[in-house]
């Protein structure tokens, strides 16, 4: 069966580490849904999370390789035990008039805040799941919205569980 | 620093091309001699031969080139290492620092270029970084699934005017890279009961048994337990071949008795074997009455296509000698009454359609069949050469006729399937063993593929037999075109355009012999095989309208379906 999965891994801050990390996704036909990597508190190492679709097979078969690439520290799978994800979204919409205030209304039940405005536009931003990100979109009306920008999913494991050296 | 940093790490051959970004290194090659280098014609060759000489020796292969084209004519030699699993390390000279990604003269972008095909690589930032990196690339070239790994070195961290105080690592440790070791002692201890109990057994090796050095305990196993072994084209050789629980190759051209015994076993043992597409056929249909016992040191090469309900993760001698230890001390035994009966039934399939028990191709007619060139080249080197073979129909003769009884004897390109192979494979061979018999079995298609290699041959006096099975066609692709499309031969012919084979070996300063008669064929191999100092090309016609089988049918077929000749199929 298809699911959506969140792999998180640790893997060397070197050049060409993220090349050979998305290379293989696409060498070997697997999809990546969402992508982020940042350096950790510790420099030497990067911490990336993708998410991406598949039956159990591919997802073994995925980590199996991830882990096979000499770059990759640890690897975890977070989707299969209980945690934590959180993307952040920018969203620019048009808002004049009465509609100001809906949006401003939309914002605060999201949680969101409006960090910047000006006469006819209002620029947001919004962090949860992807799922709530999406409700957020469709609830302000797609044809509001003039632009958007999402950082794709991070994940944490929930409890102490911590994915480190 | 580079060359003496191969001298540390005991490298003692390097395959090689020199330009323009490598003139540093060429330099310090030049003022030592304790790293010996070949020049080739063409850099694939160098990759060739660099992979064969690991084939045959189990050492890393080493590899020199240059930048640009230097670097991009590896490619083909590095995808073929990397398929196979072979050990290599290929230094690839890169425009200076300053100039990378200026697309500068002789500009690759190496590293990019060979990701998917190396199991590693590095593009060193800094001289002083230049020991560590070698004795990196050695180690993860070597140990684990072996493969090959990249080292790009920009011109300018080789500038001898450069100097630092120089230290080679003798160990490595790399926190992201821990090859797989010992197998899970429960998970071996379950295979062994599954083992016992089997009432129709076959243990399927491949080449993962050669790479990891257990030939000799996996023959143990096989001998003790006295069940049937069939090999992979990558494996053979790692059991004896002409030993009589040897059933024969399996696969897409497998004997009948190997691909018949996998289809009706009710337990396989997978050692170092990857469950590829020319062995299984189709997948759903694959052995539907098997439990699969699977041994392999890659994780990822477990359960990729065909699940196995026991997996071992491990080196393979160190999860057969445990094997073999819990055999010796346990109490039960094989089930000997079902042991016999299938044994019977294995023999009647061998007397019925096997390759060794008679003839299955018919040689009544005037030409040479290209089988009976593999015989005779197997007659009269007695089973005891280096095989290297090219790709196509004469690479599944050779693998179907020669039977091959020592490991790291039989070198071809299985995964990659590179034409142009045999005969840079043969030189590298040649070059492990200056003493041994190396023949390079081709076809007129193939060895046009790296022919300008004979020249090398001739420089670094490499007696290479070339056993060219010519049959004035693209063999293979001539046979699925007469099986799959109605025999309309859409470019496989030459049109009379063929070189003279013996002019072009004599240019060379080489022996032709060319024949045409069976009656001359075996007295001309041994005329050939007793020039021992010389090269010769030995140019065989033969019946162009031969086929390869068996063949298992596909699409949809299981490992049963198979063409046994043109007419005939199960």
């Amino acid at each position: 069966m298809t699911k959506r999965r969140i792999i998180s891994l640790l893997m060397e801050n070197s050049p060409g580490a993220l090349s050979r990390v998305v290379g293989l996704f696409s060498q070997r036909g697997y999809n990546i849904e969402t992508l982020t990597v940042a350096p950790t508190e510790d420099e030497t190492l990067s911490r990336l999370t993708v998410t991406t679709m598949g039956d159990g097979h591919t997802i073994e078969q995925i980590t199996k390789n991830l882990n096979k690439l000499v770059d990759v520290v640890k690897l975890v799978d977070l989707t299969e035990g209980a945690h934590i994800e959180r993307e952040l979204m920018m969203i620019k919409v048009k808002a004049s008039g009465a509609q100001r205030a809906e949006v401003k209304r939309c914002v605060d039940i999201f949680r969101g805040q409006i960090i910047d405005v000006t006469s006819t536009v209002y620029t947001m931003q919004i962090t949860g799941t992807s799922d709530k990100l999406d409700s957020f979109i469709s609830a302000i009306g797609e044809t509001a919205v003039l632009e958007v920008v999402r950082t794709g999913v991070s994940g944490i494991s929930r409890g102490e569980k911590v994915l480190s050296l | 620093m580079l060359i003496r940093s191969l001298q540390d790490e005991g490298v003692d051959l390097v395959f090689g091309y020199p330009g323009g970004s490598a003139l540093h290194i060429y330099d310090a090659l030049f003022r030592q001699d304790s790293v010996k280098h070949v020049l080739v014609r063409h850099e694939q060759a160098a990759t060739h031969a660099a992979d064969a000489y690991a084939r045959a020796t189990g050492n890393v292969g080493t590899v020199l080139v240059t930048s640009g084209p230097g670097a991009t004519n590896a490619i083909t030699g590095i995808a073929t290492a990397y398929m196979d699993s072979i050990p290599m390390v290929v230094i690839s000279g890169q425009v200076p620092s300053s100039k990378i990604g200026e697309d500068a003269f002789q500009e690759t972008d190496m590293v990019g270029v060979s990701r998917p095909i190396v199991k590693h690589s590095f593009l060193v930032k800094e001289a002083k970084d230049i020991p560590e990196t070698i004795k990196k690339a050695y180690y993860i070239a070597s140990t684990g699934r072996p493969g090959p790994v990249v080292v790009d070195v920009p011109k300018d961290i080789t500038d001898p005017n450069f100097t630092f105080e120089y230290h080679y690592p003798e160990k490595v440790k790399i926190r992201s890279y821990t090859p797989a070791g010992r197998g899970h002692s429960g998970q071996i201890k379950k295979a062994v009961q599954l083992l016992l109990g089997a009432k129709r057994p076959v243990i399927y090796a491949g080449g993962g048994v050669i790479l990891g050095n257990a030939s000799a305990q996996l023959t143990q196993l096989t001998k003790l337990l006295n069940y049937p072994i069939t090999n992979t084209l990558m494996g053979l050789g790692c059991y004896p071949g002409s030993d009589k629980q040897f059933i024969g190759m399996l696969g897409m051209h497998g004997t009948f008795e190997a691909n018949t015994a996998m289809h009706h076993s009710d337990v396989i043992l997978a050692v170092g074997a990857r469950f590829d597409d020319r062995v299984t056929n189709t997948v759903e249909k694959f052995c539907p009455t098997a439990k699969i016992i699977h041994i392999d040191i890659d994780p990822a090469s477990i359960s990729k296509t065909v699940a196995a309900d026991i997996p071992i993760v491990g080196a393979v001698d160190l999860v057969l000698n445990e094997m073999l230890d819990l055999l010796k001390q346990g109490d039960i035994t094989p089930d000997e009454a079902a042991l016999a009966e299938w044994w019977r039934q294995i023999n009647e399939w061998r007397d019925r359609h096997g390759l060794y028990t008679q003839n299955r191709f018919d040689n009544s007619s005037e030409m040479i069949k290209p089988q009976e060139v593999v015989q005779a080249l197997y007659e009269v080197t007695k089973g005891d050469a280096y095989i290297t073979s090219d790709v196509g129909q004469h690479q599944m003769f050779a693998a179907q006729y020669y039977r091959f009884d020592k490991p790291r004897r039989w070198i071809n390109s299985g995964g990659l399937g590179t034409m142009g192979f045999g005969l840079p494979a043969a030189m590298g061979a040649q070059m492990a063993d200056r003493d041994a018999v190396v023949a390079c079995v081709t076809g007129e298609g193939s060895i046009q593929m790296c022919i300008q290699e004979l020249s090398t041959c001739t420089q670094y006096k490499l007696p290479i037999k070339i056993i060219c099975i010519n049959n004035q066609a693209l063999g293979m692709v001539k046979q699925w075109q007469d099986m799959n499309y109605d025999s309309r031969y859409s470019e496989i012919l030459y049109e009379d355009s063929l070189p003279d084979f013996i002019k072009l070996a004599e240019s060379y300063g080489h022996v032709g012999i060319k024949v045409t008669k069976r009656e001359e064929l075996k007295e001309k191999m041994q005329e050939c095989f007793a020039m021992k100092d010389k090269v010769v090309f030995m140019d065989i016609y033969v019946d162009p309208s031969e086929h390869v089988y068996p063949m298992l049918i596909a699409p949809n077929g299981s490992m049963r379906d198979m063409w046994l000749s043109k007419t005939e199929r199960t």
